[in-house]
């Protein structure tokens, strides 16, 4: 034990000489978590809407207007061609177009039906989900608006719960809360996240590339002559990243606390204890790669595979439970998945020990496994 | 010119990557995995919601939206705790996404005309498919409202939407274009950099600089190896998309290959930069890395799309090449346009190409001043 | 005097190919054994089996009295390795890595303070202990090298072509350090190429692909072969191999 004593101090005084370790541990991460945490939303803003109006009638009108004042869409341009309007979705200068044909208020007043077409471009994903959904309740919104106003004595489906009630047909009127984030604040859901992938990343290519540079350099063999325990190699090699990182997050969830305003609504203490686990996983892979690696740029590249991989399958952009099962099942095994679900219920919700347990019980489970493989993998003596 | 030096310099080149088998293999291979993985298992849409009710006063019309909901394959009912303070805890972990609280009397209000009052609890910790999995929730109620009050009905303004260039909004069909840029940029910057700081470190570079080779040719013979594999990379890629997730293919397929390729030796050229400016190997590794790569995930629009973006964000986006090519990328994929409509993101990139080109020239040229 | 080092049919083979075939010779305590051969001749692998570095496919040796195969971790507790490419940390300044190695071999504070002192003094390094050791010219390294190696006292000491490189004032000092050492009844165990050194040896041996071609003190050999000098000798045995 006194030998890993003189193991850690050799290391930590190797990491606090190089300036590129330094660099990469601490002003990397938290550099880009100041910019990318802004960009990590699917937040919707203001879409430009085109709008074809072949009907030019108060109802037509009323209808373009009510989008506009939605504060979601804004009017950029009005044509009456569709062709043009086409182009313009091809060339990327609207988001949005809604034809109105020609008869749209007639139809509303005698057939108490008309219909529209509302086209979005889809290029981009996501957000044509959201907007149509925005755009939905504000067609309902103005139905019912109509409808009060051609049958005042019925009453609407609609989702404004303010509409006094009405005699006449039955209403459900919901009341919705939305709990841990009632603004649906993105980056109370993304910070977390983001702070623990860059800190992932650049612990594991660290630790990764750590074995490996001593058997580049040849000072790998000297420490193999000599009466070191594998288990205690392990441990020197581990300890220092491992403690630096935690620091890393801990620097990190400050910053994201008072620079961000995510919630500390749970234990920061089992935050941190989680996050020891973790991060006893996330190294641990790390090293076990350096055990089998010859060279630094395969351990590099690797370990960026494998980093890679865990990210995009973690949940942390997409849910999990989004994906086909064999792929969840394959999440199970990725302990980034579980460190983030732990984070962000604690941080988000509140949740207990018991509330994660399971979490920490598979990060404990993956970093055993994980530490194993790496003192097994490692041999002072080539067969 | 001295084209036998160059000839000689560039068979050296693709002997020492073909060398390298295992580096080679996951270069090969890395791309046809990305895709498939990602495309099967990356996606944005909700499977299934999870809902708790809390029905304290149980009549015909809970009855009737609870059949609803059971009836639907979209919901799975996995609790009915007997009061809303039993939810807390199953939301805490994350056992339910929606809960529906009914108020008592809830039939009786209905019959006559007032309102019936539900509460409609989401886990919104996720903003993305929280409100997702209200909508759907909210769908459900009203369908069976209009079913009450269908005799008189009032006014509906129906829309027929129409999503277009991705109709089905499958999320492999946006991935696919970023993941390409991703691989692109792993083959050429990251392969480029680490190449050329090896030779840095190992003193052999010095030996090329003296030699007959002027500095752009050693760039050039460095570089066209990595251009070839990258080449290989996108049509895996692209084939790999196409035949396993049948992602559409509109537009023109020389104009993307010949896009993908600038997008490459923007990459290549970055690539160069990272090593001209690093010390170490390790550095540049790790510069090229996780200077080019993270920033390629999170700010190009892969993933997040640039709109949602605080306005102060957006213009730096307009440095990442990875963001242009994924505009001519999902362009050419998805909406069959051509050069008419992406003319600019090719020039940004023949810029972006001229400017890192010129500034990784440079720095080699004060060693041999 | 006893084996310290006792090699019997020691083999090596890659695949089909026999690095190291049979070899067995043995070194007496205190003794300075020099181990020749050409570039490829087995030299290296034969001492990386010897140190634990590698495992035979056959034969057996021991080291400091335990078998290399069984006792690995034993015979590490006694040797001290110099390796051919310098292999000190070179971010870590002189005094550093000696603590560093004082502290595995298991030397108490004080030992590793007295004995790094000693160290220090005896190379004239006391300016330069605070100093990174890549700052430190070769010669310097290779000396400090073999004083780290040397610092827990070991029964052997392998040195795997420590002179390479070097000026021959500092040849020549490295002689005398090792001397010093086999005087105080550490056996040495040196290869290298420079033929004059190989005269300083109490006894050869040379390896001429993967099998030991001869084995004796400098004057037995020469006298075998009727050559001048040990140079001479080396180059007839290993040039039919070449």
């Amino acid at each position: 034990m006194r030998a890993l004593r003189f193991l850690l101090r050799k290391e930590f005084l190797q990491i606090f000489r190089d300036h590129v370790i330094l660099g990469m541990l601490f002003v990397m991460p938290l550099g880009q978590l100041l910019i990318l945490a802004n960009a990590a939303t699917f937040e919707v803003r203001s879409a430009r809407l085109y709008v074809v109006d072949h009907d030019h009638t108060p109802a037509s009108r009323g209808l373009t207007d009510r989008l506009a004042a939605s504060g979601r869409f804004v009017l950029t341009a009005a044509s009456p061609s569709s062709a043009r309007a086409d182009q313009a979705m091809l060339a990327r200068q609207t988001d949005a177009i809604l034809v109105i044909p020609t008869g749209f208020e007639r139809d509303l007043v005698r057939q108490r039906r008309a219909e529209v077409q509302f086209i979005l471009n889809a290029e981009d994903g996501a957000a044509a989900g959201v907007l149509q959904s925005y755009a939905s309740r504000i067609f309902a919104a103005y139905s019912a608006e109509l409808s009060a106003r051609v049958t005042p004595t019925l009453a609407s489906i609609s989702a404004r719960a303010d509409l006094p009630p009405r005699r006449g047909g039955p209403i459900i009127e919901i009341r919705r809360r939305g709990w841990y984030n009632p603004e649906l604040e993105y980056l109370d859901f993304m910070v977390p996240g983001i702070l623990v992938v860059l800190v992932t990343v650049v612990g594991t290519l660290l630790t990764a590339m750590n074995i490996v540079r001593e058997k580049e350099a040849g000072t790998l063999d000297q420490l193999n002559v000599t009466p070191i325990r594998r288990s205690t190699f392990i441990a020197a090699k581990l300890i220092p990243l491992w403690s630096l990182a935690l620091l890393d997050l801990a620097l990190g969830l400050i910053l994201a606390h008072f620079a961000f305003g995510v919630p500390v609504r749970g234990s920061l203490g089992l935050v941190f204890g989680g996050a020891a686990i973790y991060l006893l996983a996330a190294l641990g892979v790390g090293l076990w790669i350096s055990t089998i690696a010859e060279t630094q740029q395969q351990a590099m590249f690797v370990t960026f595979s494998i980093v890679m991989i865990y990210l995009l399958m973690s949940g942390l952009f997409t849910p999990v439970r989004g994906m086909p099962v064999w792929a969840q099942w394959a999440a199970q095994l990725n302990p980034v998945t579980h460190f983030i679900r732990l984070i962000r219920t604690v941080l988000l919700k509140g949740a207990g020990p018991a509330d994660v347990a399971p979490q920490l019980a598979m990060l404990a489970a993956i970093g055993g496994v994980v530490l194993t493989l790496a003192v097994r993998q490692y041999r002072k003596r080539a067969a | 010119m001295n084209t036998t030096a160059l000839a000689a310099f560039m068979t050296k080149e693709v002997r020492h990557i073909l060398r390298d088998r295992q580096t080679l293999t996951i270069l090969l291979l890395l791309p046809l995995a990305m895709v498939v993985l990602f495309g099967y298992a990356l996606r944005s849409d909700v499977n299934e919601v999870r809902l708790a009710l809390v029905d304290p006063a149980p009549d015909y019309a809970t009855a009737a939206l609870r059949g609803r909901f059971a009836g639907n394959d979209r919901f799975r009912i996995v609790a009915t705790p007997a009061t809303t303070a039993k939810l807390e805890p199953l939301f805490r972990r994350g056992d339910v996404d929606v809960a529906i609280v009914f108020e008592p009397g809830f039939a009786a209000r209905l019959a006559e005309g007032t309102s019936a009052r539900l509460l409609l609890v989401g886990d919104a910790s996720d903003p993305n498919t929280g409100s997702t999995m209200q909508a759907y929730a909210t769908a459900v109620i009203a369908g069976y409202q209009a079913e009450l009050g269908s005799a008189g009905a009032g006014v509906q303004i129906v829309s027929r939407t129409r999503m277009r260039y991705n109709p089905t909004l499958e999320s492999v069909n946006l991935f696919v274009p970023g993941l390409i840029a991703l691989v692109l940029t792993l083959v050429s910057a990251l392969m480029t950099a680490i190449s050329l700081s090896r030779e840095k470190e190992r003193g052999t570079l010095e030996v090329l600089l003296v030699s007959p080779l002027r500095p752009w040719q050693i760039i050039l013979g460095k570089v066209l190896p990595y251009l070839l594999l990258a080449f290989v990379n996108v049509v895996t890629a692209l084939l790999a998309a196409w035949v396993v997730f049948r992602v559409p293919f509109r537009g023109s397929l020389p104009l993307l290959l010949v896009a993908s390729m600038l997008y490459s030796l923007v990459s290549l050229a970055l690539g160069v930069l990272v090593a001209a400016v690093t010390t170490s190997q390790r550095a540049a590794m790790i510069g090229a890395l996780v200077g080019t790569m993270l920033p390629n995930e999170l700010l190009s629009g892969m993933i997040f799309p640039i709109s949602s973006m605080p306005d102060w964000l957006r213009p730096v986006t307009a440095v990442i090449p990875a963001r242009w090519f994924i505009v001519i990328a999902r362009g050419i994929m998805l909406k069959g346009v051509g050069l008419e409509y992406l003319w600019r993101a090719h020039l940004v990139l023949l810029l972006m190409l001229a400017v890192f080109l010129a500034l990784a020239i440079r720095s080699f040229r004060p060693r041999l001043a | 005097m006893t084996a310290v080092i006792d090699v019997h049919e020691l083999t090596r083979r890659f695949g089909r190919f026999t690095a190291v075939d049979a070899i067995s010779f043995d070194v007496k305590a205190g003794e300075v054994f020099g181990f020749l051969g050409a570039n490829g001749a087995g030299k290296t692998t034969a001492i990386k089996m010897l140190i634990g570095l590698l495992v035979p496919t056959s034969g057996r040796a021991s080291v400091a009295g335990f078998d290399v195969l069984t006792r690995a971790e034993d015979v590490r507790r006694h040797i001290g390795y110099m390796s051919q490419r310098f292999s000190l940390y070179e971010d870590l300044t002189v005094r550093e890595n000696i603590t560093l190695y004082g502290g595995i071999y298991g030397l108490s504070d004080a030992e590793i303070r007295g004995r790094g002192d000693a160290l220090i003094e005896g190379l004239g390094l006391g300016h330069a202990s605070l100093e990174r050791v890549a700052a430190l010219p070769l010669g310097w390294k290779q000396k400090l090298a073999f004083s780290v190696a040397l610092l827990h006292r070991p029964a052997v000491v392998f040195l795997d072509e420590p002179t390479s490189g070097v000026d021959p004032i500092t040849r020549r000092q490295f002689w005398e350090m090792i001397y010093a050492a086999a005087a105080r009844g550490t056996t040495v165990f040196v290869t290298t190429h420079y033929l004059d050194e190989a005269e300083y040896c109490d006894r050869v041996s040379i390896m001429v692909d993967g099998r030991i071609g001869a084995l004796g003190t400098p004057d037995e050999l020469k006298r075998e072969y009727s050559d001048a000098t040990l140079e001479e000798v080396f180059v007839r045995l290993a040039r039919p191999a070449a």
